[in-house]
């Protein structure tokens, strides 16, 4: 079978260089996927939060590299990066950060509109669902690789007809490097 | 709180490229979680496997092709629908276009990419994936039979 010469390949169609829907679809298709493999909501939430922590623990890295921060001393410089930077940087949205406790170890964000759902809507028999629980994986994820135990869940989602989404973060402790026996 | 540099990197590139690192963090993941359950290691798994990663593709690549105008999709002909997916759809969702398109111009089509994406990062445990998923699909490029 003979084939011809290489055929040169011209300009790009700017309708289809809007990347982030490639995500959010993708995103969209994995739900679906997983809610015909689990026979419930909690397991879907599961697995959405497991995958997303796998994510996490390697996204971090590549945040550091391009986002050059430097250690963060506390929780409030920790809320700001994550909202000010790295969702920016990731989904192109900054969340705001409301509802500090009074001991400083736990804040909202809040998500105006949260990307990964557009064009979704969810069907009644899956109210229980956290369709964009990934993410709180991978915060949980990305955290504990900076040596933050955090507890991240949805408080708030548009989905279910919130006004806003909300996400309640938890600081648990501090992840110590772990020592050999014998030198606590 | 420091963010020397962040500045430069959240301009429009920069968050092109942060995409593309998510969507391949997430369609590793993707890849994992169908490999991790099924129950049958062997070539039928696989294939059920690979026919779902593909199915999940289809629906993306046609959702992708349902956003775009109509004439965008009008192709005069077979070739016109290639070159789309060799540059257009392929540097959408890899930022970088096919490699290189033959034809023998009746029917058969070589599309290479040199250095495949999603492929470059693959552990090798995952060396009998021999098809990552298309994220477009010839569904998505038909050319458009039902002209107004």
């Amino acid at each position: 079978m003979q084939l011809g010469p290489a055929h040169p390949i011209p300009a790009l169609c700017p309708d289809l260089q809007k990347s982030s829907e490639l995500f959010t679809l993708t995103y969209g298709a994995l739900v679906t996927q997983l809610c015909k493999d689990y026979e419930n909501d909690e397991d879907v939430n599961k697995q959405l939060d497991k995958m997303g922590y796998n994510i996490g623990v390697r996204l971090i890295e590549d945040f550091l590299a391009r986002s050059n921060v430097g250690r963060c001393h506390d929780f409030r410089e920790t809320a700001d990066v994550i909202a000010k930077v790295a969702f920016k940087m990731y989904l192109g949205i900054t969340p705001s950060i409301t509802n500090w406790s009074p001991a400083g170890d736990e804040f909202s964000l809040i998500l105006e509109n949260n990307p990964l759902v557009d064009f979704v809507e969810l069907p009644d028999n899956h109210s229980s669902l956290i369709y964009s629980n990934l993410l709180c994986g991978v915060l949980r994820g990305a955290l504990e690789m900076v040596q933050m135990a955090v507890e991240a869940k949805f408080v708030q989602d548009t989905l279910k007809g919130d006004g806003v989404t909300e996400i309640r973060m938890r600081f648990i402790r501090r992840i110590e490097d772990n020592l050999p026996a014998g030198e606590e | 709180m420091r963010t020397r540099g962040a500045g430069r990197l959240l301009g429009r590139e920069g968050r092109r490229m942060a995409d593309a690192v998510l969507f391949e963090f997430l369609h590793t993941e993707m890849v994992a979680e169908l490999w991790a359950q099924d129950p049958d290691p062997g070539p039928g798994g696989q294939k059920m496997s690979l026919s779902v990663l593909e199915g999940m593709g289809f629906r993306v690549g046609q959702a992708l092709g349902e956003r775009l105008p109509r004439e965008t999709l009008a192709f005069r002909e077979e070739l016109d629908a290639l070159k789309f997916l060799c540059k257009d759809v392929w540097a959408a969702v890899f930022q970088k276009q096919m490699d290189s398109l033959r034809t023998n111009h009746q029917g058969t089509y070589v599309l290479q990419d040199h250095s495949f994406p999603l492929l470059i990062r693959m552990a090798s445990g995952l060396q009998y994936l021999e098809e990552a998923p298309k994220p477009a699909s010839p569904g998505a490029c038909q050319p458009g039979g039902d002209n107004p």
